[in-house]
C-alpha cells in the first residue's frame, strides 16, 4: 500500500509541475533559489521559493502602513543584498530615513536613492533600473500604475532577475496589475518579554492578498533584531490580554 | 608630483652637426656666417675657431684676419630650429613633453617629472643622455632642476653640479650671472651697468622697485626661474584633443540619421580612447546646420568609459533636444574631459555585485542624463545626534562611510522632512503622552519608550532641545514624537510628530 501512495504523490507532484509550466511559470535556476528567511510565507509561493525574479506589490494607504511595508521590505532586502549588491530606491515623495535601515541589517550606503518630481520619470527610472543586472532589487514608490506599465516592469525583471518592490498608495485600483505577489503589511502591537515596559520588536500583520500560482494567506511576523520570526496565531491571541492590561494599567 | 625639468644645451649645435656630416673638418677651424646689411656676420663657431678667439657676432672678414685657415660656411636661417626639432623628436624616448627653447634656439627643455626612475635615478638619467649625445657627436651640457628657468641657467652657467636637488634651485641660481635668467641684451647691459653681476645681488630686492627699473618681463623671467610663476612648455608632439568630425554629403535631419552619425563618431572616438587606456567623462556633440547655426548636446558620465553602446544610450536621451532645421551637414564630437579607465579583469563567472558594478554606473549615467544628477542620492552616516543631520549625502559612488551606522538608539523608518505639530495630553513633567491627535485622528498611547533628549547643535542654530518618545498606539501603530523644550509655566513647549516606526 505505501508504494501505491508514493507513486500517487509522485504523479501529483509531476502534474503540479506541468501545470505550473503550462501557466507560464518559469522555474528559477539553482543560483536564484534559496531561503530568504521568511519562514512559512515562502511556502505560499510556487515551489516553496520566494520569487526573486518578480514584481512584488505592496498596498500602503496610510503612512503607518507605509512605514511597516518599508520595514518589511528592508528585512527582505537584507537577505537579497547579502552578497554586497546595491539597491535602487525610486520615489517622488520619499520619507524613508536611511539611517533606520541599519536596524534591518541593510547597509544604507549601498542604497541609491533617486528622487524625482513626476510619476512618469519615476516609472521610467524603475523600468531602467529593473533591467540593470548589477542590482539586487529596486524599490519604487509609485502612486498609479496601469496594466501595461506593470507588464513592462514584469518583462524587465524576467530578463534581468532583479527583484522589484512597488509601494502603491492607491488601494482602489489594485486589480489592474500583473504583479506576482500583492502584499499588505500593517503594524500590530508589539510584545515585550514578560511584560517589560517600553516597545518590543516591530510586529506586523502580513497579508499576502494575491500570489500568482500560489496560495494567498495571512501571517504575523516580527523582526526579531536580526531576522524575521513568525508568530504563531495562537500565541498572538494569547498575548492580547496582557497588552490590554498594559494599556490601562 | 614633484616637477622636474631638464635643459639640454647644445654648446656647438651647428658646428657639431657639420662635423657629423663632414668629419674631415675636425682639424679645421670653421664658422657659419650669414649675410647681414651687405656684410657677413658670424652666427656659429666651432670649438677650434672658438679657441682661436673668434666669437659669435664678429664680421667674417675680421675673423679671417685673426685665424688664417678659417673656413667660412653659409648659414641658412631656420636651420637650428630644424635641427632642434629633429633632436627633440628623438628625445621623446626620455620624456613625453619635449620643447624647443625659443629664447636661445640652441637647447631643448624636457619635462621629466616621473621619468627618471626608469633609468635608475636622476644621475643615471643625466649620464645616459650625455653619453648618447656624445656618441652621436654632439657636445651637450645638461642640468636638472625644479623649474625650466633654473635648469636652463645651470646648464649654461652652472659650475658645480648639473643635478640640482629638489627645492635647491633658488640657492643654485644665486651665484649665477644675470644672463642666466634668459633676459634680452639691453636688460643685461643695464644690470651690468648698475653693478648687478650676480643674481643674489638683486633677488632680494622689493618687486615694485625691480618692476619700475626693469619692467614686467624681467620679473616674469625671475619668477619662472624661482618657480613662483609656472612656465608652460609647448610640446613638440602636441597632445591631440579627443575630437571626431563627420561631414555629411547630404544634410541630415532625421532621427535615424543623427543616430547613425553619433554611432560612427563614437566608434572612432572610443577606438582611440581604448588604445590610450582612457575613457570619456564629458562629451559634447555639435551639429553645424546648413543655415550656419549650431546645435549642441552634452552628456556626462560618473566614471570614465569607452563603451560605445553606453555612450550612445546617453546621447540617445538627448537627441530630442537637437533641432536639425533644414539639416545638419557637419557633426563634431568633442571629449573635453577624459579620465583613465580601470580595465576590469574579465570575469569567467559573475563578478561580485556592488556599487562599482559597471551596469550600475551605466544606469546612473542614464538617469543623470534624463532627470539630472541632482536626483541621485546616497547617504553616509554622520557622527551627529540631531536626526536631520545624522546622515550626509555621499559625494561619489566610491565614497566609503567613515563611521558605523549607529543602531543603539531607535530611529524611525520614515522621517518627516518637517516635524508636524500635534495635540497631546501628557502627564507633567516627564511622562510620555496619554494620547495625541494627529491630522484629526486621536491615538491612544498604549506603550512608550523614552525620553531620549537630543540637544540642539547650538553652534549651528538656536532653539530648544527635543525630548523624543517612541510610542505605540492601541492599534499597534508606532510613532516618534518629541516635546520641544522644557515644561514650564511661562515657557511655551510644543509637541511634534517626527516619524513613523515600522
Amino acid at each position: 500500500m505505501p508504494g501505491v501512495m508514493e507513486a500517487k504523490r509522485d504523479l501529483i507532484h509531476r502534474l503540479q509541475q506541468d501545470i505550473l509550466q503550462w501557466q507560464g511559470y518559469k522555474t528559477t535556476s539553482a543560483s536564484a533559489c534559496g531561503k530568504i528567511g521568511l519562514g512559512t510565507i515562502e511556502s505560499a509561493f510556487p515551489g516553496g521559493v520566494f520569487p526573486k525574479r518578480a514584481i512584488h506589490e505592496f498596498i500602503t494607504v496610510i503612512p503607518e502602513d507605509a512605514a511597516a511595508s518599508d520595514g518589511f521590505i528592508a528585512g527582505v532586502l537584507a537577505s537579497l543584498m547579502e552578497d554586497g549588491a546595491a539597491c535602487v530606491w525610486v520615489s517622488t515623495s520619499r520619507r524613508l530615513f536611511p539611517a533606520s535601515l541599519s536596524t534591518f541589517n541593510v547597509a544604507p550606503e549601498r542604497i541609491i536613492f533617486i528622487d524625482v518630481n513626476t510619476e512618469r520619470e519615476a516609472l521610467w527610472i524603475t523600468e531602467e533600473a529593473l533591467k540593470c543586472e548589477g542590482l539586487a532589487a529596486v524599490v519604487a514608490e509609485l502612486n498609479e500604475i496601469s496594466l501595461i506599465e506593470s507588464r513592462r516592469l514584469q518583462l524587465a525583471v524576467e530578463s534581468s532577475g532583479v527583484t522589484g518592490f512597488i509601494l502603491r498608495k492607491d488601494g482602489r485600483k489594485t486589480a489592474s496589475t500583473v504583479a506576482t505577489a500583492r502584499w499588505q503589511i500593517s503594524p500590530l502591537p508589539s510584545v515585550t518579554e514578560e511584560g517589560m515596559p517600553g516597545l518590543g520588536f516591530p510586529r506586523w500583520q502580513v497579508d499576502l492578498l494575491k500570489v500568482r500560482n500560489g496560495n494567498p494567506g495571512s501571517y504575523v511576523m516580527e523582526w526579531a533584531g536580526d531576522r524575521f520570526e513568525e508568530i504563531e496565531q495562537s500565541r498572538k491571541y494569547e498575548t492580547l490580554p496582557e497588552q490590554e492590561g498594559l494599556k490601562f494599567g | 608630483m614633484q616637477k622636474r625639468f631638464v635643459s639640454i644645451w647644445f654648446c656647438h649645435l651647428l658646428a657639431d652637426w657639420q662635423l657629423i656630416r663632414r668629419p674631415e673638418l675636425a682639424a679645421v677651424p670653421f664658422v657659419f656666417a650669414a649675410a647681414d646689411h651687405g656684410r657677413k656676420i658670424i652666427t656659429s663657431v666651432s670649438q677650434l675657431a672658438h679657441e682661436a678667439g673668434i666669437e659669435k657676432g664678429m664680421r667674417a672678414a675680421d675673423a679671417k684676419a685673426i685665424c688664417a685657415g678659417l673656413e667660412i660656411l653659409d648659414d641658412k636661417p631656420g636651420r637650428p630650429a630644424q635641427l632642434l626639432r629633429g633632436l627633440g623628436d628623438w628625445c621623446i624616448r626620455y620624456a613625453p613633453i619635449v620643447s624647443i627653447d625659443e629664447f636661445g634656439m640652441d637647447s631643448l627643455l624636457l619635462d621629466v617629472s616621473g621619468c627618471t626612475h626608469l633609468w635608475g635615478g636622476e644621475r643615471e638619467y643625466i649620464k645616459e643622455i650625455i653619453t648618447k649625445f656624445k656618441s652621436k657627436g654632439y657636445t651637450v651640457r645638461l642640468a636638472m632642476a625644479d623649474t625650466t628657468g633654473a635648469a636652463w641657467a645651470v646648464s649654461r652657467w652652472g659650475k658645480r653640479t648639473p643635478l640640482i636637488q629638489p627645492g635647491g634651485h633658488t640657492e643654485a641660481l644665486l651665484s649665477l650671472p644675470p644672463e642666466a635668467l634668459r633676459l634680452d641684451d639691453a636688460l643685461i647691459m643695464k644690470l651690468r651697468k648698475l653693478g648687478f653681476s650676480q643674481i643674489k645681488t638683486f633677488i632680494g630686492m622689493p618687486r615694485s622697485v625691480l618692476r619700475r627699473r626693469f619692467g614686467e618681463a624681467f620679473l616674469l623671467r625671475l619668477a619662472q626661474a624661482i618657480g613662483t610663476e609656472e612656465e608652460v612648455l609647448t610640446p613638440l608632439q602636441p597632445v591631440l584633443p579627443f575630437q571626431e568630425r563627420l561631414s555629411c554629403l547630404e544634410p541630415i535631419k532625421t532621427r535615424t540619421g543623427i543616430e547613425i552619425a553619433i554611432t560612427k563618431l563614437l566608434e572612432c572616438m572610443c577606438k582611440r580612447l581604448q588604445e590610450e587606456g582612457k575613457g570619456l567623462r564629458t562629451g559634447i556633440l555639435t551639429g553645424h546646420r546648413i543655415d550656419g547655426k549650431m546645435v549642441q548636446i552634452a552628456i556626462g558620465t560618473s566614471a570614465a568609459t569607452h563603451s560605445v553602446s553606453h555612450l550612445f544610450k546617453l546621447f540617445q536621451l538627448k537627441i530630442d533636444q537637437i533641432k536639425p532645421g533644414l539639416g545638419i551637414e557637419l557633426f563634431i564630437l568633442d571629449a573635453p574631459k577624459t579620465g583613465d579607465v580601470e580595465v576590469p579583469q574579465g570575469a569567467m563567472w559573475t563578478a561580485t555585485p556592488g556599487l562599482d558594478d559597471q551596469s550600475v554606473t551605466q544606469l546612473l549615467d542614464r538617469v543623470a542624463g534624463k532627470v539630472g544628477a541632482s536626483a541621485i542620492h546616497r547617504y553616509l552616516p554622520a557622527t551627529r545626534y540631531w536626526p536631520e543631520r545624522s546622515i550626509k549625502g555621499a559625494v561619489s559612488l566610491s565614497e566609503k562611510p567613515v563611521a558605523d551606522w549607529s543602531t543603539s538608539r531607535p530611529r524611525p523608518t520614515e522621517l518627516l522632512r518637517q516635524p508636524d505639530p500635534i495635540e497631546v495630553m501628557a502627564l507633567i513633567p516627564d511622562h510620555p503622552p496619554k494620547f495625541f491627535i494627529y491630522k484629526g485622528v486621536q491615538h491612544q498611547v498604549a506603550k512608550a519608550d523614552g525620553p531620549e533628549r537630543i540637544e540642539r547643535e547650538w553652534w549651528l542654530d538656536e532653539g530648544e532641545h527635543r525630548d523624543y518618545y517612541q510610542v505605540e498606539d492601541d492599534k499597534g501603530q508606532r510613532y516618534w514624537l518629541f516635546r520641544s523644550g522644557h515644561y514650564g509655566v511661562e515657557k511655551k513647549y510644543k509637541w511634534f510628530i517626527h516619524g513613523f516606526f515600522a
